[in-house]
């Protein structure tokens, strides 16, 4: 047990992403409306954004700009230590994932809003017993 | 189908957990991930590029194309709203308001149309009086809001921001400009036809900057290529060509957001809306 809590303490961000993550798989899985179910992939992103996002982090590091050097060409005089600064990639790599997460929940909207024309409802059970009633022409 | 879907994620989350255990530990500097690649990024990039946001210099510069295509996404998605929503046909019924004397009137015949102006304004079914204190702070708020995106993007090369985040902001503040007034305000002042090109623009300007460098004998997104083009300093040429892809994405960007807000809340109806 004690293992068990200590291993949680040594990486306890990694868990707290693990069950936000849950959290929105569950959603995308279990929950009847579909909005919900966007909010549910929104949670799910957040998690693997949040994840990337740590993994970059390093102790005792300030963020990926580098000082004193804006001066221009004699500024990078001085020696650029890379424990100094934590790594920018992973802020890269959701920098954009996050502007594609904004694409993707608009595109979803958009079709939501256009089920929702059609049918008048965006409950999933509902959405299913019409599809039986139309068909799939109206 | 709930319980279901509760053992799947139990499962799924155990599977995750039980490997969390593997993990480099939090803060770690020897991480797997702090090791190989981004120690070039953090060492070399302000003698390389002349930018000192590594975050700046990785996304328009070493990874250029990844930034373009991502751009082309978002594009897409906006062209995707528009496609999926637009609805051009007219709506029957009409609503004026008097403006003078707050009457309203309902007109059911589609072919009459009132000249809006001064005396009579064109307005939702469910209007409601909007209200003066929102109106006058978000009046005041806009432009300031507006400044600051613009600094955000000048700045990206040297302080936390960038196209993608300046292009938000605006896009924001257009988007406030529409929820405390009202969408017709909005869509009077800032056109379709302007945000579709504008969201073409911007695209454009990043695909042409990348490929000026290649009749100036470089690569496609080799910046250093442009110095002749470019006055000044030939050292922060590649600096410069990261603002001007910067200010492609912004445009973009801001284009983009305005297109799926405005889509989405009034059903492509543009008339109606929140």
């Amino acid at each position: 047990m004690t293992d068990l809590l200590t291993l949680i303490v040594a990486k306890y961000n990694y868990w707290l992403y693990v069950i936000l993550m849950m959290i929105g798989l569950y959603a995308m899985i279990a929950k009847n409306n579909l909005i919900k179910k966007l909010v549910g992939m929104n949670i799910f992103q957040t998690a693997i954004i949040l994840f990337y996002v740590s993994i970059g982090y390093k102790r005792d590091a300030t963020i990926p700009i580098i000082q004193n050097a804006h001066g221009g060409n004699d500024a990078h005089a001085a020696v650029i230590h890379a424990a100094d600064y934590i790594n920018p990639l992973p802020h890269v790599l959701m920098l954009t994932a996050i502007v594609v997460s904004v694409a993707t929940f608009g595109v979803a909207m958009a079709l939501a809003v256009r089920v929702y024309q059609r049918y008048q409802t965006l409950e999933e059970d509902e959405l299913r017993m019409r599809l039986v009633d139309i068909g799939p022409e109206k | 189908m709930k319980f279901l879907g509760f053992i799947i994620v139990c499962l799924t989350g155990a599977l995750l957990l039980y490997g969390t255990g593997e993990f480099p530990g939090w803060g770690d500097p020897h991480s797997p991930a702090s090791i190989h690649l981004s120690n070039d990024y953090i060492e070399k990039a302000v003698e390389q590029t002349q930018v000192p946001n590594l975050v700046t210099a990785v996304l328009a510069d070493y990874r250029g194309f990844d930034t373009m295509f991502e751009t082309a996404v978002v594009f897409c998605a906006g062209l995707a709203c528009f496609l999926l929503l637009r609805d051009f046909k007219e709506k029957k019924e009409r609503f004026y308001r008097h403006t003078p004397t707050g009457v309203i009137l309902h007109v059911k015949d589609s072919k009459k149309v009132l000249k809006t102006g001064k005396e009579f304004e064109h307005m939702d079914k469910d209007w409601v009086p909007s209200d003066l204190i929102i109106k006058t702070i978000c009046r005041i708020l806009i432009p300031f809001i507006q400044i600051y995106a613009l600094y955000v993007v000048a700045h990206g090369d040297f302080s936390p921001g960038g196209g993608f985040q300046g292009g938000v902001i605006f896009g924001s503040s257009l988007i406030l400009l529409a929820i405390s007034y009202d969408l017709k305000v909005l869509v009077k002042r800032v056109k379709e036809k302007i945000l579709g090109i504008f969201s073409a623009i911007g695209v454009l300007i990043y695909v042409g900057i990348a490929a000026i460098c290649m009749p100036m004998g470089g690569n496609f997104l080799d910046y250093s290529k442009l110095a002749p083009l470019v006055p000044g300093d030939p050292h922060h040429v590649r600096a410069l060509g990261m603002l001007g892809v910067e200010i492609g994405v912004g445009i973009a960007v801001t284009a983009v957001m305005v297109i799926i807000y405005i889509n989405i809340v009034s059903e492509g109806r543009h008339e109606e809306g929140l």
